[in-house]
């Protein structure tokens, strides 16, 4: 028996055809509560005033940003190792989410930096990195566009995706070394060890970063559906054609 | 030795082109596979020289054992035929050049640009680079494309000097090549069906 | 691998178009900004390292798609895929012989047009060590968008999406170390952490683009 047997779309397809709507159903009520909490209930800080508002956006998104690339890059692995075919359609799937989010944290930052900062855009090392890390996703997806063999596609795809993740590191910290910059350090109070928010303004902020998450879960699982099905229908003509 | 292939299958981008396919060439024969347009010759070929992994059964050589020979000829128009054939022989470790020069009677031609030779000379020299490699089993793919009727000749007798020495050769060709100790092979029945696909998104049902 | 790395040495000189096009491209380039950005010796004199690492760095994207392209339509690299060569070594020599061709003579030209920029003195030593530590990093990697490119038809473009990302870290540290220089500074640490880069790079990358390669020959 060969490999390919660990590749199963059908079941993924029964699986996630029920859970698809519970994740689709729960984001949008995470997303919906965090927002609107965030939006309408919580106080003005003193210091930024209604503008620190955004942060509900912009936190969660840009953490999805980092997130979605490192489900690409285990996908990747797990393509590269395995030969799962869902995992690499699933990598393929989150990379236009991920650029998307990236997308939204830069154009949420800008905006808030604006008020700020007195700039739409610094050097700034974190903002840097996001920068590059859009470039990566840019052409990651270009390459997925680019190939037309599909399992070769994805073979390449997730090479780069692995040399790009060094590369985006090395990156990250090479920024640093460079321009000290603007961004104010990390205010989730698990990565700090401490609290540096008071849990007004972050409740809500858990509970828009949990609706993102569930939001790019949904996503995900949506395109990699709609991925196996033009793959499937692509096994099915090239199937027809052949018994002509 | 026997160069063998059990249960073999073979792709070519997202589609399995061949399976079910096995076979068995003794040393000094050789196997001719025919078979029409996109029926698999150059998937199996390729596949027998390591660049396209099996995706079922095995095989009882390994690639190092074989002389592979494309369609394409590799040549640089930029060099010389002397240069071309020095190339190729210290990549492979060989010493002696004069066996694979003289088989193709390219000794008149030593000193010419690639660019300068016609379609069949050129074929002459990708093909000189068998006797270089030192390979016990040859696999050429159409090997007799714009040679003339001579040429075709002496090509045959470099192919049963090879199988005279105790080795093997798998050639895709549709001429006859006047060998005695040659197997034919229809690579176009084995068609893979459904389950050989091995395709994941064929399996089970779902919409 | 000597073979290899001769005959491609061979064809880039014959073939035309490849040895000095980098090279006049670099020429240009350097030519050009002052022209765009007005010659005040001041402001050519603190943008020069910048200018000249950007410029070496898309005169070396210029001929990356022909590292395996002319071998791959003719057949040669299905040959090469075959032989007893490991497709790590002919990545490595490929690599190298793009360098050879491409980083060498932009190093030993930064030093001519880094003149015509204006380019502070104390900084010259340091913009040449860092190109030369760095060049062998842009082949490596340019080596490596090379093999993932190889089977397409429009690669050419979508070379420079893929690798120019991958750049960064380079072009941060070589002209980093220049400024560096410029201003009097020690550019040390920035061109140890780049020759910590290259060496990291000539010892991986390799293995990433012999993957690549067997994937496109598949």
């Amino acid at each position: 028996m060969s490999i390919w047997r660990y590749a199963n779309p059908t079941q993924f397809m029964a699986t996630t055809g029920w859970m698809l709507p519970l994740f689709g159903v729960s984001a949008a009520a995470f997303v919906a509560t965090g927002l609107i909490w965030g939006f309408f209930f919580t106080p003005d800080d003193f210091r930024q005033g209604s503008t620190v508002k955004i942060i509900y956006l912009h936190v969660p998104s840009a953490l999805m940003a980092i997130n979605a690339w490192l489900m690409m890059l285990v996908a990747s692995l797990i393509w590269l190792v395995r030969r799962h075919h869902v995992s690499a359609l699933a990598a393929k799937a989150a990379a236009p989410v991920g650029l998307v989010m990236t997308v939204i944290a830069l154009l949420t930052g800008a905006i808030w930096g604006q008020p700020m900062w007195g700039t739409y855009w610094a050097w700034d090392p974190r903002l840097t990195s996001f920068l590059i890390l859009f470039l990566f996703y840019l052409g990651y997806i270009a390459l997925w566009q680019a190939i037309e063999t599909q399992d070769t596609a994805a073979d390449l795809t997730s090479i780069l995706c692995l040399v790009g993740s060094v590369f985006a590191l090395l990156s990250r910290y090479a920024v640093n070394f460079w321009n000290q910059g603007l961004h104010q350090g990390t205010s989730v109070p698990v990565a700090t060890g401490g609290r540096t928010v008071s849990d007004v303004f972050f409740i809500p902020l858990a509970i828009s970063m949990i609706g993102f998450g569930l939001l790019f879960v949904a996503l995900v699982l949506l395109r990699t559906r709609t991925e196996i099905r033009a793959r499937r229908l692509q096994a099915l003509l090239a199937q027809s054609t052949a018994v002509e | 030795m026997d160069y063998a292939a059990t249960n073999l299958a073979c792709r070519r981008g997202d589609r399995t082109v061949l399976a079910g396919l096995s076979f068995s060439v003794a040393a000094g024969k050789a196997l001719i596979l025919r078979g029409a347009n996109g029926s698999g010759k150059t998937t199996l070929l390729r596949c027998l020289a390591g660049l396209t992994p099996p995706v079922a059964g095995s095989l009882s050589f390994a690639a190092d054992d074989v002389a592979y020979a494309a369609h394409d000829n590799g040549l640089k128009a930029q060099l010389r035929v002397a240069e071309t054939i020095e190339f190729w022989a210290s990549i492979y470790g060989a010493t002696d050049t004069a066996p694979a020069v003289d088989a193709f009677t390219l000794s008149p031609l030593m000193t010419r640009h690639v660019a300068a030779l016609s379609a069949g000379q050129k074929r002459r020299l990708s093909l000189s680079r068998l006797l270089l490699t030192g390979r016990p089993l040859w696999a050429l793919d159409e090997p007799t494309v714009s040679l003339d009727s001579a040429t075709v000749t002496k090509f045959a007798d470099a192919v049963r000097a090879h199988l005279a020495q105790g080795r093997a050769a798998i050639i895709a060709t549709h001429i006859d090549l006047g060998l005695d100790a040659a197997d034919v092979l229809d690579v176009s029945g084995f068609k893979p069906s459904v389950a050989d696909a091995q395709d994941p998104f064929l399996d089970g049902a779902f919409t | 691998m000597i073979a290899l790395l001769r005959r491609d040495l061979v064809l880039a000189v014959r073939a035309g178009g490849g040895f000095g096009l980098g090279l006049a491209f670099f020429l240009i380039l350097c030519v050009l900004v002052p022209f765009g950005v007005g010659p005040e010796p001041a402001l050519l004199g603190r943008i020069a390292p910048g200018v000249l690492w950007v410029g070496a760095l898309l005169a070396c994207l210029l001929s990356l798609d022909r590292i395996f392209q002319l071998d791959f339509e003719d057949g040669t690299l299905d040959l090469l895929a075959t032989s007893p060569l490991p497709l790590e070594a002919v990545a490595s020599v490929k690599a190298f012989a793009h360098w050879l061709t491409t980083g060498l003579p932009l190093v030993l030209a930064a030093a001519p047009l880094g003149l015509l920029l204006n380019l502070p003195g104390a900084a010259m030593p340091w913009l040449v060590a860092g190109l030369a530590l760095g060049t062998p990093a842009l082949s490596v990697i340019g080596t490596f968008g090379a093999a993932l490119t190889v089977g397409l038809k429009r690669g050419g473009l979508l070379i420079s999406l893929l690798v120019l990302p991958l750049y960064m870290p380079t072009l941060l540290f070589g002209a980093e170390a220049a400024r560096r220089g410029a201003e009097g500074l020690s550019p040390t640490t920035p061109l140890l952490l780049m020759a910590g880069l290259t060496a990291g790079c000539i010892a991986v990358m390799p293995f990433a683009t012999a993957a690549a390669l067997r994937m496109n020959l598949r």
